[in-house]
């Protein structure tokens, strides 16, 4: 284990332009943790984790990998850094024009040694840990939604990074996919020792695999809410947080309602 | 009954069947060992009807061990032999579970077949005829679309109209310019120096004047709108075509061709014309610009000769010659765009391919338009 976390934000405020979307978030990851983003739609969770992997630079503040700050490293570190974990992004972002198996090849042929027939049998096996065996030679284009989330995410898996990032990766899977799913980030996390970072809006997986939780607000824009889910949803007084996690069967929906009205 | 020995792992029979005893790290950095001795060890003797494993010497691991793994227990699995995994370490089981838990979907998995010459080119010919068949019915469909507007009936948005407009016309002006004069210089200067051998000077001016007024200047232009206009209109709708767009304004009801494809043709079919004029010109003056500095022509007598020499029909005839352009570039961007597959490269293929067949269909038409006008006697 290392003397200081996996990931740390200090004081990040994100912005696109002039337009700042959240502003002043602290928190810290630890080594395989397994750490949620929950929030409403649209206050700026898939923008955290662009920050997080590297993709956008922070308006303000610091992102600390391993120790390592991303935007005082040089553009070398930071690769390095990046390479070492793995992306799947809401949209799935799989390449159109490769087949499931070259997608799932590219990492593999570029960091690893292994042989044309091992890296086959290294795609097989990840495919079939998302339920996709067979699959190998479609494209994204032949695959429904919910199978290109899955190959999306057979690709960040693709090199044992040890740290994951997932955007909404249960978003249009059936009940029993998004299960198994559940079960295979926390062995990802068991066996593995991964880290991995969720944005999710899916409750009961939120609850089944969560260490640690943050809740961002699009409102106040920042964190209101950090702790592990179910504590949360125990002992949280923010109406807020209260109603996300109970999916506003408790709090003042009502009065809500009739104020915009 | 001998064991099967490698520095990362032992098969040894035992009780009623095999023992894999795995050792050391099993990481894709380690390397993945060879699969193959254990197979044919393990085929080599049908009577012994279960492979366990011993697990207690096993070091660090990742997906290397256990895509080694997947693939012994797949060929166990057709073999009929069976696997206990009690022997692995916890984590190592568990992933097993998951990566057996959806078994492969029947009929899922492809074969790749080669195909013989005939049926390759049986399939380019039906390919072919369907593409033909297509594009006519694209024609058909702008056809009724021109109709439907001309009753004021097609639906599209007047704003998008203006936009494409802006992006067929003004901004091309810097490229036109640039291509103009300097076809306007070379026109001129080739000319002169053949002319000048016959003291024939001033007739550089009539070549300029002719050359731009009725060919080059609706010539240049269209292949420039081709690389310019005609590309960015196949790979816009290609893009939409990828994202579902298109499908998403046809469950509208919203005929993709009367929304997307009309504006784009009506502002090629305005901004040509009026490109071309601005061409011919700028040829004009390139040839001006040769004239006074290497022939000792003055402005006055070059404007004066082109207008002599020069009647406005040739201009004419130019300016309607780039309005069929504009109808040919403007469709034939479309077709590759809407007939755009779903992936990256088949965005990049309707690019390319629409400037091919934009100016494939310039150079055909302009002859076709030479040969007519030279039996009409115009
Ligand atoms: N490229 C961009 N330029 C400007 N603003 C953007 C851009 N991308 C996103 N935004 C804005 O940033 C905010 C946050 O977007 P983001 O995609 O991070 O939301 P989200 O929390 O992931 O939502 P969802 O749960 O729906 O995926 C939104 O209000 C959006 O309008
Ligand atoms: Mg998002």
């Amino acid at each position: 284990m290392t003397e200081y976390h996996h990931l740390e934000i200090h004081n990040l405020t994100m912005a696109y332009g002039d337009i700042v979307i959240q502003e002043n978030l602290n928190f810290t990851v630890k080594q395989g943790e397994i750490f949620v983003i929950m929030g409403g739609s649209g206050c700026g969770k898939s923008t955290l984790l662009r920050h997080l992997v590297g993709l956008m630079q922070p308006a303000e503040g610091d992102i600390f990998i391993n120790g390592v700050n991303l935007w005082q490293a040089s553009q070398m570190e930071r690769n390095e850094i990046i390479s070492h974990s793995g992306v799947l992004y809401q949209g799935g972002a799989l390449w159109s024009s490769m087949t499931l198996a070259e997608n799932i090849a590219v990492p593999l042929m570029e960091y690893t040694q292994l042989t044309e027939k091992q890296i086959t049998d290294v795609i097989s096996y990840k495919l079939s840990l998302v339920g996709l065996a067979g699959f190998e030679d479609y494209y994204p284009s032949e695959i429904s939604g919910g199978m290109q989330k899955r190959a999306g995410l057979a690709r960040a898996m693709a090199l044992d990074p040890d740290i994951l990032f997932f955007d909404e990766p249960s978003a249009g899977l059936d009940p029993i996919s998004s299960r198994l799913l559940d079960d295979l980030i926390l062995e990802l996390r068991d066996s593995l020792g991964a880290t991995v970072v969720i944005v999710s809006h899916e409750l009961a997986s939120i609850f089944a695999v969560g260490d640690q939780a943050i809740f961002l607000d699009s409102d106040s824009k920042t964190i209101i809410a950090t702790g592990a889910p179910k504590e949360l949803l125990e002992s949280s007084d923010d109406p807020r947080v209260r109603r996300f996690l109970t999916r506003a069967a408790h709090g003042s929906m009502e009065t809500e309602v009739r104020t915009y009205v | 009954m001998s064991a099967v020995v490698h520095e990362k792992y032992i098969l040894e029979p035992r009780d009623a069947g095999f023992c894999l005893q795995l050792t050391g790290d099993w990481r894709f950095s380690d390397g993945i060992p060879d699969i193959e001795p254990l197979l044919q060890r393990l085929s080599a003797e049908p009577t012994q009807q279960q492979l366990n494993f011993d697990g207690n010497q096993l070091g660090k691991w990742d997906s290397g061990l256990m895509t080694f793994l997947v693939q012994l227990i797949e060929y166990c699995q057709q073999q009929q032999i069976e696997v206990k995994t009690a022997g692995l370490p916890p984590g190592v089981q568990k992933l097993l579970t998951l990566a057996f838990a959806v078994p492969e979907r029947k009929g899922a998995r492809r074969q790749i077949l080669g195909q013989p010459i005939l049926t390759k080119i049986g399939n380019v010919t039906i390919e072919m005829h369907r593409s033909w068949y297509d594009l006519l019915h694209f024609i058909g469909e702008i056809i009724l679309s021109t109709l439907k507007m001309f009753r004021g009936k097609a639906r599209f948005r007047r704003s998008d109209l203006l936009y494409q407009i802006e992006g067929a016309g003004p901004s091309a002006l810097p490229i036109i310019t640039l291509i103009g004069i300097l076809i306007g210089l070379i026109l001129a200067f080739v000319g002169a120096v053949q002319l000048r051998l016959f003291g024939a000077q001033i007739f550089v001016a009539d070549l300029v004047g002719l050359g731009m007024a009725r060919e080059m200047g609706a010539m240049m232009t269209a292949i420039i709108m081709a690389g310019r206009t005609g590309a960015a209109y196949a790979a816009q709708l290609g893009t939409m075509q990828v994202n579902e767009e298109i499908d998403a304004l046809k469950t509208m009801g919203i005929s993709p061709v009367e929304f997307l494809v009309l504006p784009r043709l009506i502002a090629l079919c305005i901004t040509m014309p009026l490109l071309c004029i601005y061409a011919d010109f700028m040829g004009i003056i390139g040839g001006a610009i040769v004239c006074s500095t290497m022939l000792d022509i003055s402005f006055f007598q070059y404007f004066q000769q082109i207008q002599n020499a020069v009647p406005l029909k040739h201009f004419i005839i130019g300016i309607v010659k780039s309005g069929i352009f504009g109808v040919l570039v403007a469709t034939s961007g479309c077709f590759r765009g809407m007939q755009c597959g779903r992936s990256a490269s088949a965005v990049g293929y309707a690019a390319t391919s629409a400037v091919v067949t934009s100016i494939v269909l310039i150079v055909v038409a302009d002859a076709i338009i030479t040969i007519i006008s030279q039996i009409l006697g115009v």
